[in-house]
């Protein structure tokens, strides 16, 4: 009885999940720009894998598969955002902007000096900033040393 | 010196679950392994700044944890009417979202959380505000967004609020 419920119960978070999975594909293709398809892929990560390893971990039951695969979801559910985070910071970086947009904070902002592209023109600047950070950041971990 | 060893078993332990394998060499090699992790980390210096579990409240992470499950869920079926709908939105909008939490780790659960809620997604973060991209209207819902922030500021410790 209670295994038919299990069959049932994670049956349904595969389907779902495999739904969900087909929806995010499909907004990948069907979108209209670089960030709008960002947040199909964000359904991917959260609802589409998230339900596949629920429905894994019910088949699993309590062994150590299921640990195993709880700590995968653990492992996705900081990674996951992370890596969208990078990718949509680079695009922000580089100077790309939503295609039609009806609000945006950064208009007034000034354009950051390095938009995306290799600075050619001062290369000595930017080699004396990261020396400098460099120098600063070993300073911090002399004073941590000495702290322990 | 207590830090280092709660880590030590933390590694050790994850070693444990993810081999599964329980043979005395293999355990012995994960011991080996989870002490020399640490090592490494303490030469680095980067033992202080991860106390995490001392900056949380562990259960209402959990309470937390939940609340934002049943959120994504929510957003993720808000996202799947707009890609399956005839007409796409044109309605994007970058927007800013203040940050008032006081540890980085606190900022960086903030800033994971808007990003792994599908319709909106961190772009950059300044230090007292991220700038988050929005899909549509529903999704820039600032009230929404405000009421997380004050959620993940109510995970952090009160006394150590100040201190870090």
């Amino acid at each position: 009885m209670i295994s038919v419920l299990v069959d049932i119960l994670s049956w349904t978070s595969f389907i779902v999940g495999g739904f969900f999975l087909f929806v995010g594909s499909l907004g990948m293709v069907r979108l209209v720009d670089f960030w709008a398809r960002l947040h199909a892929a964000s359904i991917i990560d959260s609802a589409g894998v998230g339900l596949i390893l629920l429905g894994m971990m019910l088949q699993g039951g309590v062994s150590l598969v299921t640990a195993k695969l709880a700590l995968i979801v653990l492992f996705l559910f900081i990674t996951g955002p992370t890596a969208s985070h990078a990718v949509a910071n680079a695009a922000f970086m580089s100077g790309s902007r939503p295609h039609d947009m009806v609000e945006d904070v950064t208009a007034t902002v000034p354009p950051k000096p390095n938009k995306g592209k290799p600075n050619k023109g001062k290369p000595k600047k930017a080699k004396a900033a990261s020396s400098a950070k460099s120098s600063n950041t070993a300073k911090a971990s002399k004073t941590i040393r000495k702290k322990t | 010196m207590m830090r280092a060893i709660v880590q030590i078993l933390g590694l050790f332990a994850l070693w444990l679950i993810m081999s599964g394998v329980y043979q005395p060499l293999i355990i012995i090699f994960g011991a080996i392994s989870s002490i020399l992790c640490v090592w490494i980390i303490s030469r680095l210096g980067l033992v202080d700044d991860t106390a995490i579990l001392q900056r949380f409240r562990l259960f209402a992470g959990l309470r937390y944890l939940f609340w934002l499950t049943v959120e994504i869920g929510k957003a993720d079926w808000a996202v799947s009417k707009v890609i399956l709908a005839k007409v796409m939105p044109k309605q994007q909008r970058l927007i800013g979202v203040a940050a008032r939490q006081k540890s980085d780790i606190a900022k960086v659960v903030f800033a994971n959380s808007i990003t792994i809620t599908p319709g909106t997604v961190t772009v950059e973060t300044e230090s007292d505000h991220l700038i988050v991209h929005a899909l549509t209207d529903d999704a820039a819902d600032m009230a929404g967004l405000e009421d997380m922030g004050a959620r993940v500021c109510a995970l952090e410790h009160p006394e150590k609020r100040e201190a870090s």
